[in-house]
Formats: structure tokens, C-alpha cells, sequence
């Protein structure tokens, strides 16, 4: 039984991702372009050179973020949708810290990844909490919370960081995770050091979830709310504290766009989609550490290559939204590819 | 073309589309909300995938033939009344308003909604009375997506008249907040669209009243998401969503 | 022969089991049938599959002598065969009409539901069989037992011929059960057929005219009430002689180590449930809680284990009192709790079972530290407690949920009893369970009394007070109100105080007061 649990929680991924992208081919043949020179285009946009390798890798970077942030919550049971406004509000705290704060880069770097946390993590604290004194549904609470960081940031930008511009200065170097040395190595990528503080909160995460009281806790909770309140711990706490750790991760991802990639921040007329793919990769990834980071990066890839498609190929980049979309429908229908498998094993047998 | 077959259109793929949904979350018990954003990503994505098919470009034309604001006959004679509520209005505001009655009298006062409720709340309970929950499973929502599609082209064929990839934002979330703030009633939720649209459209044109100029915009745009959030919190009294909803339903389980 | 429905050798699978195997059988014509068997004996899985919501893959059913097909309940419903389920099968937020005509709505002309035609049916039918049902009330607002009547009527409404009953008297107070055991005769008397599911003996002797026996998915064989006795029906469910005694010494009871006084616990709902409570529970002796569910029993153990706010009142143990406090801080003070609800309560049935085996004192050294959890020590643990408490399971890694009730239950009384509290309570610790698990659990608890240690059982079962309780304390409307001891009571007079009658009334003799 757990085997084939753990084989299946490998296997219909992998079908998923497979089926996806047979679905996008035969989008591509219906619509008159042909599949291979479609992906060779997608493989091209995201691997052809140091370049479009180091902007792949700085698309990844903050998808690994927020993917962590969306299976962290999803551990304790609880289904965090607002990463895209923790996203938001982080990336708008690193700017604004980063342009008001004056300091050497050894205390504002770290000063400015630390408030973009908080930013993150109060957004979640606000659903958390209401979670855990009144029963209040979290989904329907952080959809809210990303259109109320969405309008009182912009607000932010054009009344207090700026007057009546869209788009604010360019924080400084002390502030900034730009590395000229990555970039030089990429041929002048947007690729910054984020990717090791990615990877580094992924390390912590599998920590806390596998290896700490923390974490049994969270996922006890996640499990059994009777349960964990008999045996004595504190549900409220747990609740409360995975929406902040939560949202301190998708803060941090906001922060990679800041003070990583663009070193500044501008009205936005929509969400910048970061925090709802964070879900499609927490699903794919399984909700566990690695897996995150694996499905991150195919999102990334899929996502960075898209670009070459329209100009190599004609396609749409819009194909791959599809193609992400539709492995999430199977990944989250998998009781049907489990179903299949079932099937398939016994008349093997 | 005539504004009225392309409603009619949009209120069918509406319908057709949300069949996708039904069949992950109904027949193969996929997470609801996770099958909720899949689907909106996949929209977005067809949308603008076939946007650039058929046009070559990221918006589609302008529409030759919307909605026009027109008065309605008779009733916009009417001093006072008339010239509020149906001179320069959009016909398709009154057929929405219309539906909000139609769908209450449809799942209050009729078999149909009894049973529809009933799957809502304890759907094992209705099936023991017979009533198939996966088919009035999929019939609700079918008639969820006719609806959002019929929502949609409204938008598209009254205020914008196009179509891109920033056409529709969050419309759909907004309806879903609208819902909770009306209690889960059709009237109610009418009533809190109504009051949400109240509040987006003074945001736009708040500098021109006097007692709102000073009200920076920003507090009416977070005003129905604030709104809402304190609605859920019983700070705005409470209602209770039904029993089983988001739950998929396994026959034979308990 | 005028059998009214004929389930001939049925056979229902399910992935990895067998639930019935081979059954037959026969309801003649405005009879009380019973059919008998431990829990998971496949007695639901058998009804289910008469009322058309699983498919046999075997065997044949008959209805007054035809073969039918029964693919799902309106089928059911147009043989007439009812279903009084025993998880209510109610919508809450509905009123009682609504519930009843549920699937089959009279309406009007203009497609509307005719709610008054509708209402006016169901007055007269409730007026008919004496059920005193309100037609408009919601279902929210009436007691369980006019509940249960609001489902007869929904099988009456339907036409229903059979009635069949799923273990109906689970939920109800004695009188309820004896209103029920009314209704049941009106019901024949009206030339109806019941079915009775149960496991309880006492109810089959009361009112049955036969009784088919199944044990583990098979066929036993039917019997005839009047030819039978209790203990022949107990060994045909069981498969071997039961005694329905467990051997044990007399009690050496030593200092007290439970004192409640005068505690005051509301429900969710803010109600008063323990009104002024006194309980005292001496080391090395079992006291049994006495009394039909609701009178509060399950208000004073969340009470005790810190799950519920007391509103006043004292509690303490081992003289240090433990009133409000926390459920982590009563657990260290030297309390165990195998809870009423193991699935939600006693275990994180996603967790593995050497998880589980650490849910209160995974914080603790050797299992962590500093945060840092060590599963070598957690496994070395469960490992050890699985023999003991001989735990029947794949290994230590398995997920609890994969367990069978039996094991389950044996892991949660290894894991609160190795911690060796100075109390344990123990509610309803054998519901569910078969024969041999009672068995083990009985012993053990008798073993930790021999060991000096205090036990608080609750259970709604009368046979399981009397027989592992040295003293019983029965409780009444939020009070104890009667402390009596086994040798100086029986099952009469218990009933007797458990439904609110005066120690004097019912002539039992008071031990401690």
C-alpha cells in the first residue's frame, strides 16, 4: 500500500506533465503549426544560450518561492490563494526599504529581504488568524487580501513612493540581489544570486515540515484539528503560524522580483500571476520540498521558452498557459490516473 | 452582427467550458479550487491563444454592434422613476436583475432547487432519496458557467467592446465575494453586486462629489474586498455556506 | 410461502474483502425480522445492497416472489422497501416537509412544490402511526428522536412496504427506545414488514419474530425468537461461547486521585450539559459511568482533559488542581484519555502508526530536541509498544488509517497507557469492536487497576459497566445521581436511575451515601 502510494506520487506527475504536453502538440497540429518546431522553439527560448539560460533560471527563482509558500500552508491543511498579494506586498516592502533605508549592503541586503518577509507574512497572518479565532474560510479571505494589496500598493507607488509616476526609482547596489558576475557568466541576463536564497528556503522548508516539532505539528494539524487539540497542541498557534511562514516565503519571492530582477516597482494593472502559478507548482511539486523546486522549473522553462515560440514557430505563447493549466486539471484529477493505473496494473497481472 | 446571438453564444461555450470543471471535480474528485484556478488559467490561455489565431494580434477588433444604452419605452416616461432607472440604461442590467428573481424562484419555490439545495448540503441524504447528486451535480454547474458566460459577453459587448488578455479581471472573483456578502441568497447576492458596482463606479467618479473628493479612490476600490472579509468574520452578521460544499461526493462512503 | 423479500445467497465484494458472502435471507409478511451480527459483520453492506445502493455481484433478490433488479433506491423506494437509516439522512436547513417529499415533490400546475398538499399528507400520516411529528419545523431544532421518526416518515411517505431499521435504538434514551418498540408494533399492526439491524440481544428477545444471524460476511441461519435464548444468539454471532463475564480480583481502592466538585460544563450551544457534578475515583478501582448519551458524559471528560471550558466547579488530581487548564498541561499532571472518537480524536489517521505513538510527548526528550525530531527513538518506541499492545499492523511505518478498529484502538490504549497515568479514562473504549478486542481491551484496563492506577470508564453500554465496573456512578441530567456497586444493582434498576428515577423509587441500595 505505501509503495504504490509513493510510486503513484511520482507516476502521476510525470503522466501529468506527459499528457500536458501531448495536449499542447495536438493544440498546435488542430491550429496548423507543427508540434516539434514548437517545442524546439520552447527548448531554444529556454536553453539556447547562457543568456536564455540565465533568464530561465531567474524566472524559476521566485516560482520556487511561492510554490514553497502555497505547499507549506497546503501541509497544515489550509489553502493559501493569497501568495500572489504576500507576493505583492513583499515586493513592495524590499523596494520601498530598499530605497528609503541608507546602509552597507551587508546589513540593508538582508534588512530588505527580512521586511519583504514580514510584509508577506502579515498578509497571511490576517486570513491565519481569522482562520483560527472564527472559522472564517481561508480561500475566500486571501482572494480578497491580493485585490487589497493590489489597489493599496499601486496607491503606494504613485502617492508615497513617487508623485504620480508608474514606476519608482531603482533601488541601490546595497540593496540589490543583481550579481555582475552571474550576469557576466549569462551574457548579461536578469539572473541574480535569488536562485541560492530559493534553493536555500526550500532547504529550510524540507527542514521544518520532516525533521522538526514544528512541522509534525503543522501536519498534525493539517490531518486532524480533534486530534491535535487532544494531544494537546495549540491549533490556533499552528493555524496562524503556517499562513505567516507561508506568506513569508511568498514575500520573499516578491522581493527577488524588487530588489532582484528589477530593482524597482510599478503600477500594476493586474496581478503578476506569480502567487497563482505558486499553486500549479505546490500541486505538481507535490507539496514537498523537492518537488516544488523540480515543477518550478518546469514552469520556468515551459514559461521562459514560451517566449521564443511566436517568433521561431508562429505559436502563441499562450500555448504554455494552456499546456500548465491542463497538467494541473490532471494532476488534480489524478483519482482518475490512479484509477487507470489500477486498471492497467491488474490486467497486467 | 446583432449584440443578442453573441450573448446567446458566450452563454453556451460559458456552459460547454464549465463541463471541464464538472467532470475534475464531480466525476474525478479533484480539489475544487485547485480545478477552479486550472480552469481560469486555461480560459485565459484559450482566450488569448485563439485571439491571436484568428486576429494576429493580442485584442480582438472593436465590436461593430454592442449594447447601446437606450431608454426603455413606456417606463422611462415616468417623472422622477424614469428618468433614474430606465432612461440611457443598458437592456442587459435589467436581464440580470431578472435572473437574480428567476434563480431564487427556481431554487426556493420549485423541486428542481429543493434538490439542488439538498445535493448541496448532504448530498448523501439525496441520494438515498433518489436523486442522482452527480447529475444535478453537473447541471449546477453548467448553469454556473452559463451564467459567468453570459456575464462575460455583457461585459465585453457593453463597457470595453473588445477582447484581450486584461478584459476579465477578477470579474469572477468579485462574484464569488458578492455571494458570501449576500448570504448565499440569489436576492442577496444581487444586492451586494449592486452595492460593489455602486462603489467601483464612485471610485471613478469621486472627484466630482463633494463629499467624496476627499475620499482617496483607493478606499472604494478595497472597499467590497474589505467588505466581504468583514462580512465572513460575523462582523456583518453570518450565513452559513452550505453544508458540503467544495466536497466532492463518493458514493457509498460515509 | 408468503415471503414478503428474499435475498438468496448475496454476495458483495469490495476491493480486498468479501462483505457478504452467501447470505440468504427470508422477511415473511408483517413480521419484526432481525438481523444480527457483530460490527463489520456485513449486516449494512446487506441492506445497502436491498436498497439498491450497492450491486450484488451474486445471488438473487425477490420481492413478494419476483426476481428484481435493484439498481439504486427509487427502485428500492417502488417495491417498497424503506430504509430508516441510522446516520440521519437529513438536510439540516430543510423543515420537516422539505426532508420527507425530498426526490418525489407534489407541485402545482405552474411547477411549483404544493408545500401545503405536501404538509397536510405528512400531518395526517404522522397522526396515523402516532409519530408526533411537526411538519414545518426544521430539522436543526427537534431532538434526535423525533429525527429518527422524520426518517420513518419519509419511508412511509414513499409507500414503503419493509421498513428496514439500521441499528435504530444507538442514538435514543430508554424512553425513546420504548417509543420506538411502539411505533414498530403500530407499524406491523398496520401490516407493514421491518427488518431490524442490531447487535444488541436485549432488543432482538423484546420485539422479533425472527432473527437471521451473520457472522463475518456469512450466513449463519435464521431462528425463531420464541426457540431461542440470549446466550444461543450471542454464541451464533460470536462463533464460540461468550462469557459475558471478565474474571477479575476485588478492588484495594487507595487514596482518591479524581475530586470533582460542584462543576458546571455548557455544550457548544451554551447549555448547561454537567450541572453541579461530584465525582471522586480512588486509585486501583474502575468507576463506571452509567447513563444514556447526552445526560453530559462526554461534557465532563472534555472537562477533565481540558478540551472544554468548566464554567465552575473544581477538578482535581492528585490534590493539585487541573480545572481550565490546557489539554497539554492535564496530560502531564498524569492524566491518560482513550477518547470516545478514536477516528477523531485518537489518532492522525494520516500519520504513520509510530507517529502516532508519540502524539503527546513527541516534544519530549529522547523522541526531540531542540525542535529536532529523533525518529530512530520514535520508531525504537512504537516498535516495542506494537508487541506489547500487540498491535496488528504491516510495520510501524504504516498509515494508521490502514488499520482495522480493533488495532487502532489497541494502539491508542498502548500509547496512553505506557505513559503510565495516574488516571485514565476511558470512554466508550470497545464501541465498534469485535468479540476478541473487547476481550483484550477489558483485561487491560483491569491490569492497570491491579497496577494501582485509577480508571474512569464511560460507556452507553449497560453489560460493559456491569461487568469491568467496581463501583458505577450513574449519571443523570448533568449529575451523578446514584453511586451503587455491581454486586448491589442490576440492569433494571440502572436503567431505572438512567432515566431519572429516585434511588428509593427504584429500590436500589446507595453505597457511598
Amino acid at each position: 500500500m505505501t509503495q504504490n502510494n509513493r510510486l503513484f506520487g511520482i507516476l502521476v506527475p510525470v503522466i501529468s506533465v506527459l499528457l500536458g504536453l501531448l495536449a499542447g502538440a495536438i493544440i498546435m497540429l488542430v491550429s496548423g503549426y507543427s508540434p516539434i518546431e514548437g517545442y524546439a522553439a520552447l527548448w531554444n527560448g529556454a536553453f539556447g544560450d547562457a543568456f536564455t539560460i540565465g533568464e530561465t533560471i531567474r524566472r524559476i527563482t521566485p516560482l520556487i518561492l511561492t510554490g514553497l509558500a502555497v505547499a507549506f500552508a497546503f501541509r497544515s491543511g489550509l489553502f493559501n490563494i493569497g501568495a500572489e498579494g504576500q507576493v505583492i506586498v513583499g515586493w513592495l516592502a524590499a523596494v520601498w526599504v530598499g530605497l528609503a533605508v541608507d546602509a552597507p549592503m551587508i546589513l540593508h541586503l538582508p534588512l530588505v529581504l527580512i521586511v519583504a518577509m514580514l510584509a508577506g507574512a502579515l498578509w497571511g497572518f490576517v486570513p491565519g488568524l481569522l482562520k483560527a479565532k472564527l472559522g472564517v474560510h481561508e480561500v475566500i479571505v486571501t482572494i480578497m487580501m491580493n485585490y487589497i494589496a493590489l489597489f493599496i500598493t499601486n496607491e503606494i507607488i504613485r502617492n508615497v513612493l513617487t508623485e504620480q509616476e508608474t514606476t519608482t526609482e531603482a533601488i541601490p547596489a546595497t540593496a540589490s540581489l543583481a550579481s555582475e558576475w552571474l550576469q557576466t557568466l549569462t551574457f548579461f541576463s536578469r539572473m541574480h544570486y535569488g536562485i541560492l536564497v530559493a534553493l536555500f528556503a526550500a532547504i529550510i522548508m524540507w527542514f521544518i515540515v520532516q525533521r522538526t516539532t514544528i512541522g509534525y505539528e503543522l501536519k498534525a494539524v493539517g490531518f486532524n484539528q480533534h486530534a491535535s487539540r487532544y494531544a494537546g497542541m495549540n491549533v490556533s498557534k499552528n493555524i496562524i503560524l503556517s499562513m505567516v511562514i507561508s506568506g513569508a516565503f511568498a514575500g520573499l519571492a516578491g522581493a527577488m522580483e524588487g530588489v532582484g530582477t528589477y530593482g524597482t516597482i510599478s503600477v500594476m494593472s493586474g496581478f503578476t500571476n506569480l502567487g497563482f502559478d505558486g499553486i500549479a507548482v505546490a500541486l505538481l511539486g507535490s507539496n514537498n520540498a523537492l518537488g516544488v523546486v523540480l515543477a518550478a522549473i518546469l514552469f520556468g522553462v515551459l514559461k521562459e521558452g514560451a517566449g521564443q515560440m511566436p517568433t521561431s514557430a508562429g505559436v502563441p505563447t499562450e500555448l504554455v498557459d494552456i499546456i500548465i493549466a491542463l497538467i494541473i486539471f490532471f494532476v488534480a484529477s489524478s483519482y482518475i490516473i490512479r484509477w487507470f493505473l489500477l486498471r492497467f496494473k491488474k490486467e497486467g497481472k | 452582427m446583432d449584440p443578442w446571438v453573441s450573448i446567446i453564444v458566450a452563454t453556451f461555450i460559458g456552459a460547454i467550458f464549465s463541463i471541464i470543471h464538472a467532470v475534475a471535480s464531480v466525476s474525478f474528485r479533484a480539489n475544487q479550487v485547485v480545478s477552479g484556478v486550472a480552469i481560469n488559467m486555461l480560459a485565459l490561455g484559450i482566450g488569448v491563444y485563439l485571439t491571436k489565431q484568428w486576429y494576429g494580434k493580442g485584442q480582438t477588433d472593436m465590436v461593430s454592434e454592442p449594447f447601446f444604452r437606450t431608454d426603455i419605452p413606456i417606463l422611462a416616461d415616468i417623472p422622477i422613476i424614469g428618468p433614474i432607472f430606465f432612461q440611457g440604461i443598458y437592456v442587459t442590467s435589467y436581464i440580470a436583475i431578472i435572473f437574480a428573481f428567476i434563480a431564487w424562484y427556481v431554487l426556493y419555490r420549485t423541486p428542481f432547487g429543493l434538490r439542488l439545495r439538498a445535493v448541496g448540503e448532504h448530498p448523501m441524504a439525496a441520494d438515498t432519496n433518489g436523486i442522482n447528486v452527480y447529475r444535478m451535480r453537473y447541471i449546477a454547474v453548467i448553469l454556473s458557467g452559463a451564467l459567468g458566460g453570459l456575464g462575460g459577453s455583457v461585459f465585453a459587448l457593453t463597457i470595453v467592446s473588445n477582447f484581450s488578455h486584461s478584459t476579465i479581471v477578477g470579474q469572477g472573483f468579485m462574484a464569488l465575494a458578492a455571494v458570501i456578502f449576500g448570504k448565499w441568497h440569489p436576492l442577496g447576492a444581487m444586492g451586494a453586486a449592486l452595492f460593489f458596482g455602486l462603489a467601483q463606479s464612485l471610485s471613478v467618479v469621486s472627484g466630482g462629489i463633494p463629499v467624496l473628493q476627499d475620499v482617496p479612490q483607493v478606499f472604494l476600490l478595497i472597499a467590497p474586498y474589505v467588505l466581504t472579509i468583514l462580512a465572513l468574520a460575523g462582523f456583518i452578521g453570518r450565513a452559513e455556506a452550505p453544508r458540503a460544499n467544495g466536497e466532492p461526493y463518493i458514493k457509498g462512503s460515509r | 410461502m408468503d415471503y414478503v423479500i428474499e435475498m438468496l445467497n448475496i454476495r458483495k465484494e469490495f476491493p480486498g474483502i468479501v462483505a457478504n458472502d452467501n447470505i440468504t435471507v427470508q422477511v415473511k409478511q408483517g413480521e419484526i425480522h432481525a438481523l444480527l451480527g457483530e460490527n463489520g459483520a456485513g449486516k449494512s453492506t446487506l441492506m445497502n445492497v436491498l436498497f439498491g445502493l450497492y450491486q450484488p455481484e451474486q445471488g438473487e433478490i425477490r420481492v413478494k416472489g419476483q426476481k428484481v433488479n435493484i439498481t439504486n433506491p427509487n427502485i428500492a423506494n417502488d417495491f417498497g422497501i424503506g430504509m430508516v437509516h441510522q446516520h440521519f439522512m437529513l438536510v439540516e436547513p430543510f423543515t420537516v416537509t422539505q426532508n420527507i417529499i425530498l426526490g418525489s415533490e407534489p407541485t402545482t400546475k405552474s411547477g411549483k412544490i404544493n408545500i401545503k398538499k405536501a404538509e397536510r399528507e405528512i400531518q395526517e400520516l404522522s397522526d396515523r402511526y402516532g409519530l408526533k411529528v411537526d411538519p414545518t419545523a426544521k430539522i436543526s431544532d427537534i431532538s434526535v428522536g423525533m429525527q429518527q421518526r422524520v426518517e420513518i416518515l419519509k419511508t412511509l411517505y414513499r409507500g414503503a412496504e419493509v421498513l428496514i431499521f439500521d441499528e435504530p435504538t444507538a442514538v435514543l434514551t430508554p424512553q425513546e427506545i420504548n417509543e420506538l418498540i411502539e411505533i414498530m408494533r403500530s407499524l406491523i399492526k398496520e401490516g407493514k414488514s421491518i427488518i431490524l439491524i442490531t447487535h444488541k440481544l436485549k432488543e432482538i428477545m423484546e420485539v422479533c419474530d425472527r432473527c437471521t444471524v451473520i457472522r463475518k460476511g456469512k450466513g449463519i441461519g435464521t431462528v425463531n425468537i420464541k426457540d431461542t435464548t440470549t446466550n444461543e444468539l450471542a454464541s451464533l454471532m460470536v462463533g464460540r461461547e461468550v462469557s459475558f463475564h471478565t474474571e477479575k480480583k476485588k478492588a484495594v481502592p487507595g487514596q482518591t486521585i479524581l475530586e470533582i466538585e460542584n462543576l458546571f460544563v455548557k455544550d457548544a450551544r451554551k447549555v448547561d450539559l454537567v450541572k453541579g457534578l461530584n465525582l471522586e475515583v480512588k486509585a486501583g478501582e474502575i468507576v463506571g459511568i452509567a447513563g444514556v448519551d447526552g445526560n453530559g458524559q462526554s461534557e465532563l471528560i472534555e472537562a477533565i482533559t481540558g478540551l472544554r471550558k468548566a464554567n465552575s466547579g473544581s477538578i482535581k488530581l492528585n490534590n493539585k488542581s487541573i480545572t481550565n487548564l490546557n489539554p497539554r498541561k492535564v496530560t502531564e499532571s498524569g492524566l491518560g484519555h482513550i477518547p470516545q472518537d478514536r477516528h477523531k480524536y485518537g489518532l492522525v489517521l494520516d500519520y504513520p502508526v509510530a507517529e502516532n505513538m508519540v502524539l503527546q510527548t513527541y516534544y519530549k526528550k529522547p523522541y526531540s530536541k531542540a525542535t529536532v525530531l529523533n525518529f530512530k527513538e520514535v520508531y525504537d518506541k512504537a516498535e516495542s509498544l506494537i508487541k506489547e499492545y500487540d498491535v496488528r499492523t504491516p510495520s510501524a511505518s504504516t498509515l494508521a488509517r490502514a488499520l482495522s478498529g480493533g488495532n487502532q484502538q489497541k494502539a491508542i490504549i498502548g500509547r496512553e497507557v505506557d505513559r503510565s497515568p495516574d488516571l485514565l479514562i476511558a470512554a466508550q473504549p470497545t464501541r465498534g469492536l469485535d468479540v476478541g478486542a473487547i476481550e483484550f481491551i477489558h483485561k487491560k484496563l483491569i491490569e492497570e487497576r491491579d497496577k494501582g492506577k485509577a480508571i474512569l470508564l464511560v460507556s452507553f453500554e449497560l453489560d460493559e459497566i456491569m461487568d469491568v465496573s467496581d463501583r458505577i456512578a450513574v449519571m443523570f441530567d448533568g449529575k451523578i445521581v446514584a453511586n451503587v456497586t455491581p454486586e448491589n444493582t442490576n440492569e433494571q434498576q440502572l436503567g431505572l436511575l438512567m432515566a431519572g428515577s429516585q434511588l428509593s423509587e427504584a429500590g436500589v441500595h446507595n453505597d457511598s451515601e
